[in-house]
């Protein structure tokens, strides 16, 4: 018998705490997978945010460092300048990479540090109970925007992406989409692009990935991903943006 | 022959391999595992193609896809 589907090494054999169909799951083994296609587990370090994925560090077989909220940019360029051959990426959502932590993440964006992030946006902030997020749609409902975001009131989805793109330190900006197992696969690319961009010294990269949260989109898990290609793409549109 | 195999015990019953296999061979089981969710089981008589949409997708790493002659 020869397996052609496996659980890769460096995705540990924990299960794991996410709803059912949650998007962190499948971008957690697109990460492990990378690391794994590029031989470089032991290599590796990632910093774990704050948010669902807390406890992302369990779920990986390499290095971790947690850091605080919004702050695992400013984290992994300290790792890095001191481990500069390490393989050093962040995870982090969209309420810790676009809110609290957009100081942090502008930043290490514009010193070009020579870093790979993988952004998770789902729109909201999940883990303290599906509030408005930076990223979240013009009309969404959420816990703290119940007759859905206005633009007079919330302002406008954050295009953080298209932002960091604009920086002359950033080297690579893709947006993927965990809508159907053929973006699942174009997400692995570009999460593998991003690691062997940095591998490569060409400096900073990001993923953009539109990651589904059935939860607090009160969405079934196949309607969540129905809703990624119909609402979310329509905002924030797939494809390499630098 | 191609056939998957599921971890029953991590399977949180999503259904999105229910919903992506495009000969619907994985069907929502009315058993429930340790974490009280229903399930999904493989239809053994199936013809699988081993196309690994449901292994791509799962959120859970659940599924396992094996090949024998
Ligand atoms: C300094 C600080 N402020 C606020 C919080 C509360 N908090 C925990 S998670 C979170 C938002 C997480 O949202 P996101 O980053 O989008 O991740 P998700 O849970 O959606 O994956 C907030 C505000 C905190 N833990 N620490
Ligand atoms: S609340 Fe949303 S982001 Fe958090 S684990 Fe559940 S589905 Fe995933």
């Amino acid at each position: 018998m020869e397996k052609i589907f496996k659980r890769c090494q460096s995705l540990s054999d924990l299960p794991m705490h996410y709803c059912p169909g949650c998007g962190h799951g499948i971008a957690h083994r697109l990460v492990a997978e990378a690391v794994d296609e590029l031989g470089v587990r032991e290599e590796t370090i990632g910093v774990a945010p704050v948010g669902c994925a807390v406890v992302a560090y369990d779920y990986w077989n390499f290095d971790c460092s947690e850091a605080a909220h919004g702050r695992a940019l400013a984290v992994a360029t300290a790792i890095k300048r001191v481990h500069p051959q390490k393989l050093v990426f962040t995870y982090q959502g969209d309420g810790d990479l676009a809110a609290i932590g957009t100081n942090e993440t502008i930043h290490a964006a514009n010193r070009g540090e020579n870093l790979s992030v993988i952004f998770i946006n789902n729109a909201v902030y999940g883990m303290t109970g599906g509030q408005l997020a930076p990223t979240t749609l013009l009309g969404q409902k959420t816990s703290t925007s119940v007759d859905g975001r206005q633009k007079q009131l919330h302002g406008y989805p954050l295009k953080i992406s298209e932002i960091l793109a604009a920086l002359p330190g950033v080297y690579y900006v893709e947006r993927v989409s965990l809508e159907s197992p053929a973006g699942v696969l174009k997400a692995k690319r570009a999460v593998k692009q991003a690691f062997q961009n940095q591998l490569n010294n060409l400096g900073f990269s990001l993923v953009e990935v539109l990651s589904p949260c059935p939860t607090y989109w009160g969405l079934s898990p196949q309607a969540a991903l129905q809703w990624i290609k119909d609402v979310m793409q329509k905002e924030f549109p797939v494809g390499r943006i630098k | 022959m191609i056939k998957i195999k599921i971890d029953q015990d991590k399977c949180k019953g999503c259904l999105l391999c229910v919903n992506f296999c495009p000969r619907g061979l994985i069907k929502k089981s009315p058993k429930l595992n340790k974490q009280g969710l229903n399930f999904v089981e493989f239809d053994l008589q199936g013809d699988c193609s081993g196309c690994l949409q449901c292994a791509v997708i799962c959120p859970d790493c659940c599924i396992e896809v094996y090949k024998s002659e």
